[in-house]
């Protein structure tokens, strides 16, 4: 009897984990992209991802709302998605080009604080635009809580489809960036500038291009996590701090400027969150997961699938 | 308050009579690095230079004549009051300057080790473990335990390189913040009071006899005075350390810092001090604010704070003590008006008026722009009053002159639409943001519709939103200098090495 319960929370944990994990990487994902090519941690980043989750609001409300959406679910949660997804990427391209794109020959620590200021900027843009107050996508009134209770069980846990929804579409979405970044023109251009921007751009690789795309896709995962993310707990002004600080301490773990790494670094960091909040202690569970990155850090700064950094003179 | 008192621009203008040219033992390169970092022509170059030749410890003297005479004029405790809390900026963006401006790292913890100061402080006197130790020891207190966390946070960073140590610091910041806000029950003992705080601290006390926080029930001055003298220790203190070895060596750090290691310097300990140096000014500052306020709480050590901190440091002009003493007085007094809707206006048409003539200076052009302005709006304000009259129909927020000349020009709606404002706001962005992008006519041409939109925004957005809109500004203040003037007011321009 208690053996199952104990499985049965395990169950549970394991899928917080991996809800929690998939978000965490389309994040990661993007820091991954840019610091890959740039070398630059996008600290602005998160805040995109909230200003995706505020366009999917918008978009939601525009569609009706979720309790009488003017079109079928299926394609009110796509809609809402591609919104994120496009706005964000218009804004990633936009930060690049006016808060990053002047700096890039300047000292490393220039285009660093250009993005705490982009950061900090856009969290108290939404703000003055939108109030501090939550927004909540109320998913659970759309098609009257279907997205909650339908699913399918594994033991006594219910797995509702909403979680299978994101999880899915994390994935799909992640396996999408790979194929791109591996199979067509514009990946192998990416993968070339990463290893040496120079030697690109002598190759005759558009350098600027290259660089403007890593944010479009950075951009827009993170407009779709920021979706994702808002369907199940309500969004504001200030969640893009904490989540993008998750979201680079994945990258990190993974190997900043590694594709695979950043989504195992998402997952690792997913499961860690959930096994400590249910195990151990859900006050304690940050201090937790950011004392292990330190301590992880120093053994392996280059994370786990990063290769250590060789110094050129 | 200047930062080069061995200015060498005496020596690469040659004395009359002499020939310039070739000189044998000198460094024609060397020579010219001050043209070319105080390049800056006009009458503005010149008051620069002669600001320069005035040695640093005259001006501060001056300086702090000056705001020890603030009193005098000013009996409000408010006007004090404010007065203290820029000193504490003041503190605060000096000890950011050593690890930021002058050792070249990325500090994004400096904010914990202010908490951290503030802690010790208030455990150490005050009701919660019973302790009353007087503040000629608890400051000091402060002082070295922030530096010591200070040199076990950058320890981490011995192994790591670049970006890695901004990281560890925002971790030890979110581990800082959960500590305290979590700190009522660690392992069954209260040591911070989460997230009520530590409250019932002692103020100050010096000599056995405690300084009262209020006296007739405005604020104590003499806290200003405590805070004055704080500053001109720490000020000098840093000044010291800068013009030593170990602050040459700090800025060789900063520039390159493969070359200083290459060149035998210990560059992992020069992080370390740099980093404790940052540190136990934000301690002691710490300390110095909790004896002010009595209390403490998890919540006054936010990422805002950070911003803000960060903000002084970058306009004022890293590297540079004086720039960074007038970024925080300016960023402080500025935070400060915009508090209040009726002086904030003044300001933003005051910036408003001042940056387009300092643009565009007295010419045809400034004239076509600013007609262009006025009529632009009295005729968008007659239209939309003609059609409805409820759009011009609101009042102002906050009062001042200025409130009713902008009512008779500026479209304020009795009730905006809710979606008027953000699409308001975002066109003002992008078309700041194309700005940018274009030259001559086209920008001035644009330059029109950019202003008014801007006072509409203003109006009916961001006044009656004081603090989104000042952390809003803070944000683009940053990345404007980063971009238009990385070196600040008063920073060095970076010579470039080619």
């Amino acid at each position: 009897m208690l053996g199952s319960v104990r499985l049965d929370t395990f169950i549970q944990l394991t899928l917080n984990g991996l809800t929690l994990g998939s978000v965490y990487a389309l994040i990661a994902l993007g820091y991954t992209l840019v610091y890959g090519i740039l070398k630059l941690l996008n600290f602005a980043h998160g805040d995109v991802f909230m200003v995706g989750s505020f366009i999917g609001f918008g978009a939601l409300q525009a569609l009706g709302g979720s309790a009488t959406p003017k079109v079928p679910v299926w394609l009110l949660l796509v809609l809402i998605v591609l919104a994120a997804m496009v706005g964000c990427a218009l804004l990633g391209v936009a930060i690049e080009r006016f808060a990053y794109r002047p700096l890039r020959n300047a000292p490393r620590i220039a285009p660093l604080i250009s993005a705490l200021g982009v950061s900090f900027f856009l969290a108290y843009s939404v703000q003055l635009m939108f109030g501090s107050e939550q927004r909540d996508y109320d998913a659970f009134s759309i098609s009257a809580g279907a997205l909650f209770f339908n699913g399918f069980d594994i033991g006594n846990v219910r797995i509702p489809l909403l979680r299978i929804i994101i999880i899915v579409s994390a994935f799909v979405l992640m396996i999408a960036l790979w194929l791109m970044v591996t199979r067509t023109r514009i990946g192998k251009a990416m993968r070339a500038t990463s290893h040496d921007r120079e030697a690109a751009a002598m190759m005759g690789i558009d350098v600027d291009r290259v660089i403007v795309f890593a944010f479009v896709l950075g951009s827009a995962l993170a407009g779709a996590a920021g979706v994702m993310f808002a369907l199940r707990a309500p969004t504001s002004a200030t969640i893009g701090f904490i989540a993008g600080l998750k979201g680079f301490t994945a990258a990190v773990i993974g190997g900043i400027g590694s594709i695979p790494g950043a989504m195992a670094g998402g997952l690792i960091l997913g499961f860690a969150e959930a096994y400590t909040q249910g195990y151990i202690s859900t006050r304690w569970s940050d201090l937790l997961v950011f004392s292990l990155l330190i301590l992880f850090m120093l053994f392996r700064p280059q994370g786990l699938f990063g290769s250590p950094e060789l110094k050129k003179v | 308050m200047d930062d080069r008192t061995d200015h060498p621009l005496e020596e690469s203008v040659p004395a009359a009579g002499t020939t310039a040219g070739p000189q044998i033992g000198k460094d024609e390169w060397v020579a010219r690095i001050s043209e070319r970092r105080t390049g800056r022509g006009g009458w503005l170059g010149k008051v620069d230079e002669r600001a320069r030749a005035v040695p640093w410890w005259a001006w501060l003297t001056l300086f702090v004549a000056l705001a020890a005479m603030l009193p005098v004029g000013f009996e409000s405790g408010y006007v004090r009051r404010i007065a203290f809390d820029t000193v504490v900026f003041m503190l605060l963006a000096l000890g950011l300057n050593v690890v930021v401006g002058w050792g070249g790292l990325l500090d994004l913890g400096y904010v914990a080790f202010f908490g951290v100061g503030a802690y010790t402080y208030a455990v150490v006197s005050s009701e919660k473990f019973d302790l009353h130790v007087s503040a000629l020891v608890s400051i000091p207190l402060a002082l070295v335990v922030g530096g010591i966390v200070g040199l076990l946070v950058g320890l981490p960073s011995r192994r790591l390189v670049g970006d890695y140590l901004a990281i560890v610091t925002l971790f030890f910041f979110q581990i800082f913040l959960t500590v305290t806000n979590n700190g009522e029950s660690i392992f069954g003992k209260d040591l911070t009071g989460g997230p009520n705080g530590i409250i019932n601290v002692d103020p100050l006390n010096v000599f056995g006899r405690e300084l009262p926080v209020s006296r007739d029930g405005i604020f104590n001055v003499a806290y200003l005075y405590v805070a004055l003298a704080l500053f001109i220790v720490v000020y000098v203190a840093l000044r010291f350390a800068n013009d030593s070895r170990t602050g040459r060596a700090w800025r060789s750090l900063r520039e390159d810092p493969l070359a200083a290691e290459l060149m035998g310097m210990p560059v992992q300990w020069l992080k370390l001090t740099a980093f404790a140096f940052g540190a136990a000014v934000a301690g002691l500052t710490g300390a110095l604010v909790t004896g002010l306020n009595t209390s403490v709480f998890p919540q006054t050590f936010e990422f805002p704070l950070l911003i803000t901190i960060y903000t002084m440091v970058i306009l004022g002009g890293a590297g540079s003590q004086a720039g960074v003493v007038i970024g925080a007085i300016a960023i402080s007094v500025v935070l400060e008006v915009l508090r209040e809707p009726g002086d904030a206006r003044y300001l933003f048409y005051a910036v408003a008026i001042l940056s387009i003539f300092a643009a565009l200076r007295i010419s045809r052009r400034l004239a076509a722009v600013v007609g262009g302005t006025l009529v632009l709006g009295f005729v968008a304000h007659a239209v939309a009053e003609s059609i409805d009259a409820s759009w011009t129909a609101g009042a102002p927020n906050g009062g001042g002159r200025v409130a009713g000349w902008a009512s008779d020009w500026v479209i304020v709606p009795a009730d905006l639409a809710g979606w008027l404002g953000p699409v308001a706001y975002i066109t003002l962005i992008v078309l700041i943001l194309a700005l940018t992008l274009l030259h001559g006519w086209y920008r001035l041409a644009l330059l029109v519709p950019t202003l008014y939109l801007a006072a509409f925004v203003w109006e009916n957005v961001m006044i009656t939103k004081p603090e989104p809109t000042r952390f809003v500004i803070l944000g683009a203040i940053l990345v404007a200098v980063m971009i238009a003037r990385p070196e600040g007011i008063l920073g060095e321009k970076r010579v470039e090495i080619v």
